[in-house]
């Protein structure tokens, strides 16, 4: 620690920090547009500047590193001028149509021109129409309300390792594009969303259903059926002003009903089965040899990732489908025939953390007799979207259970929405089902927090396991490529597609620091912690549907409704 | 005639290059493919551990690569400074009017493809139009009009006999 000044004041910086850092940690705000927490500088946008005595020019506070005794400025009239006019230009070929935008409310631009006092069009570039790729079924491109800041190349590239995207063309011409120009939809892109997230303005955003399903809700000869993913309660309040990690779960059920839908249910529950599934799964293979490690299937960017970059190890895929599918799944067959009601008539909405499980619930794989498994998802972003349309407030209901057969979950299941989860999950499970014996203690430690990579090697029964939890695909690379070079000490390995889980997903509310995510992530862990049923093997109403319906896990019904497989698939990489 | 190598070899004539050797890597495609196919991209891409959308930025940020095959007719526009001053700019508008396609690509039926080249080395006879190999001079929009509708006739003429 050593002292410098800032704006006449006298404030700590820490040796190998960056002017940013130093400032932010004193409460100096300096607008920033190209910065990434955690990645190093690019130094592109430079509306970070500042004054540094001594220094001729402004100052990139994001990439330049403090030193003992600097003195800094960061309002004075020329940096202040400076901000401005940047501001200025990245506006003056902007389509102004705040109004209909996607980001109407929550745009960082708007913000920024807001907070630095721009109130009048400096100057009127000339605007450049591209048109709008709506290819995707997850993601929406909307090039002329780019900003060239280069967030979502960088994420895409350096933290998920895809590079579906990069610079096009350079000077005035210069967009964000893909390989050729091709769509979105026949591109290496795996839908993950994680450049919606850093994206400061409209130019990314999602795909959205919402109106497809208020038609549905509108419709009386169907029956709307919904479930939303273990992530999606955890987060949903914070898009109606409450504290990052305040759980909404029963309310969200309640403000549910309120909306229409006819069912409600807990993919949590499915979660459950999945446990069971991919458990007895993992079992089989050890015993008859099958492919090993086995890698987890409930995350649909990363089944496309392996389907492209990894082919060859496909087999080592999980032939589970998702919690998600796996809901779609048995709402129109169990549930229908229960119900009495023709599948054609369902219309099964799902409520996700993620963009990909957009993508996921069109795949062939995922229909019986070409009735899709699941009909709709919306991300909790539309969900919040979906209330406000309809008028209902989440925050001023009281909570509700959901419905029954699938709205029981153990606090197991609820874990999938963070990274580690479905590992901690799987591992509570696997301890009874091999030993017969409860885990005196449920709590994995290893397995829990934010880092992209966690291993852990325990004993079940007489089996030595060799787990890995890794998070983001570009943690995923490293460790298929140690697989590949010939590791071969693990047995089980999760894999979410985005930073942390489901809970920091491409569909989560924008905005969110890493403190917002720790926070969801510890709200996950507080409702474990409380819970009566922590372990999926005692869900009752998994055990239920075995007995009534499903016979026994991998059996042949789990066979055809929960389980599926994977091809290669070809996209320019 | 410039000699057909294909991309492996042009590959093996680069061993252990990195991505420092992309552009002349991509040069030797065009000059010997004709263009940048998606197929040489992925080749390349594979050889340089590059993904394609990172080599199709690269290779866009210049001028002198290009995505489709040539067409029938290729249609190459001098920007060159004389041919500026002498209304290439309008000669080019035409172009791109007549044939529907920016300067790079090509038309839907393969028939012309369009190219601005920087000088041709023909100030004189600013401002200049080269369609395979023949200089037009002098060119206006009306004779680039007749130029193009001569071609097409032509080819409907081969069509029907
Ligand atoms: S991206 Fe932001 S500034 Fe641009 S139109 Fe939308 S809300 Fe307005
Ligand atoms: S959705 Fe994910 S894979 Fe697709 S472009 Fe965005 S970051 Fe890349
Ligand atoms: S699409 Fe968004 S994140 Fe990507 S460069 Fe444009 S403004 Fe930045
Ligand atoms: S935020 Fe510092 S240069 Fe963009």
């Amino acid at each position: 620690m050593f002292a410098i000044e800032a704006n006449g004041q006298t404030i700590e910086a820490k040796k190998g920090e960056t002017i940013l850092q130093s400032l932010k940690r004193a409460g100096i705000n300096v607008p920033t547009i190209c910065h990434m927490e955690g990645l190093l500088p690019s130094g592109t946008c430079r509306m970070c500047v500042v004054e540094v005595e001594g220094f001729g020019g402004l100052v990139p506070s994001c990439s330049h590193p403090v030193a003992e005794g600097m003195k800094i400025r960061t309002n004075t009239p020329d940096v202040m001028q400076t901000r401005k006019t940047l501001i200025d230009l990245l506006l003056s070929n902007h389509p102004d149509d705040c109004l209909y935008c996607a980001r109407n409310g929550n745009c960082d631009l708007a913000k920024l021109a807001a907070d630095n006092g721009v109130r009048d069009r400096a100057y009127q570039g000339a605007r450049s129409h591209r048109p709008k790729d709506i290819s995707s079924p997850s993601i929406i491109r909307d090039p002329d309300k780019c900003i060239l800041c280069g967030k979502c190349v960088r994420m895409c590239d350096e933290i998920q390792g895809v590079s579906a995207i990069d610079f096009v063309n350079r000077g005035s011409k210069a967009y964000v594009g893909t390989a050729f120009n091709q769509g979105l939809n026949v591109s290496s892109c795996i839908n993950c969303g994680q450049c919606i997230l850093v994206c400061p303005t409209a130019a990314l955003s999602e795909h959205k259903y919402i109106s497809e399903v208020l038609q549905a809700l509108a419709d009386p000869t169907k029956t709307v059926v919904v479930q939303h993913a273990p992530a999606v309660s955890v987060s949903i309040a914070e898009e109606f002003g409450f504290a990052p990690g305040t759980d909404f779960d029963g309310k969200m059920t309640a403000a549910l009903r309120r909306v229409g839908f006819d069912r409600v249910f807990d993919t949590s529950f499915t979660a459950d089965l999945t446990i069971m599934e991919e458990g007895s799964e993992l079992v089989h293979r050890v015993q008859n040899g099958g492919a090993l490690p086995m890698f987890t299937s409930c995350s649909p960017g990363w089944v496309k990732f392996v389907e492209e970059f990894y082919p060859e190890l496909l087999p080592n895929v999980s032939t589970c489908k998702s919690p998600q599918q796996m809901m779609g799944a048995i709402i129109k067959s169990y549930f229908a025939q229960k119900e009495n009601l023709d599948p054609k008539n369902i219309v099964s909405v799902s409520l996700m953390p993620c963009t990909a499980k957009k993508f996921e619930c069109g795949r062939p794989e995922m229909a019986q007799d070409y009735v899709a498994d699941v009909d709709y998802v919306l991300t909790t972003r539309e969900l919040a979207e979906l209330f406000r349309i309809t008028g209902v407030n989440p925050a001023a209901i009281e909570p509700e259970a959901p419905d029954t057969p699938f709205g029981e979950r153990s606090s197991a299941g609820k874990l999938f929405g963070a990274s580690g989860g479905v590992m901690e999950a799987a591992l509570r499970s696997a301890v009874f089902l091999l030993t017969g014996e409860e885990m005196k203690d449920y709590t994995i430690q290893a397995l829990r927090g934010m880092e992209g990579s966690k291993e852990l090697r325990v004993k079940v029964g007489d089996l030595e396991v060799g787990a890995a939890v890794v998070s983001s695909l570009g943690q995923a690379r490293k460790l298929m490529n140690e697989i590949k070079a010939g590791r071969k000490d693990l047995h089980f390995i999760e894999v979410m597609t985005c930073p942390g889980g489901c809970i920091n997903g491409g569909g989560q509310p924008i905005g969110a620091d890493k403190e917002a995510i720790k926070a969801r992530m510890a709200a996950l862990y507080q409702i474990d912690s409380g819970d009566k049923l922590r372990v999926s093997h005692k869900n009752e109403w998994v055990q239920r549907l075995y007995t009534e319906f499903l016979g026994k896990p991998l059996g042949h019904k789990s066979h055809e409704l929960l389980h599926t497989h994977y091809d290669k698939r070809e996209v320019l990489l | 005639m410039p000699t057909v190598k294909s991309v492996e070899t042009i590959l093996m004539d680069h061993p252990a290059a990195g991505r420092d050797h992309l552009i002349p890597i991509l040069q030797e495609v065009q000059e010997s493919e004709g263009y940048l196919s998606q197929e040489s991209i992925t080749k390349v891409g594979k050889a340089l551990d590059m993904p394609s959308s990172k080599i199709f930025g690269v290779a866009t940020f210049f001028n002198m690569f290009r995505f489709q095959a040539k067409g029938k007719y290729h249609v190459m526009v001098c920007r060159g400074t004389a041919c500026h001053v002498k209304g290439s700019g309008r000669a080019l508008d035409l172009v791109t009017k007549a044939l529907k396609i920016q300067p790079g690509e090509t038309t839907r039926d393969k028939l012309f493809s369009l190219e601005v080249v920087a000088c041709m080395g023909a100030c004189g006879l600013a401002p200049v139009v080269n369609i395979n190999g023949q200089f037009y001079a002098k060119v206006t929009p009306m004779k680039l009009q007749r130029i193009i509708e001569e071609c097409r006739e032509k080819e409907q003429t081969h069509a029907i006999a």
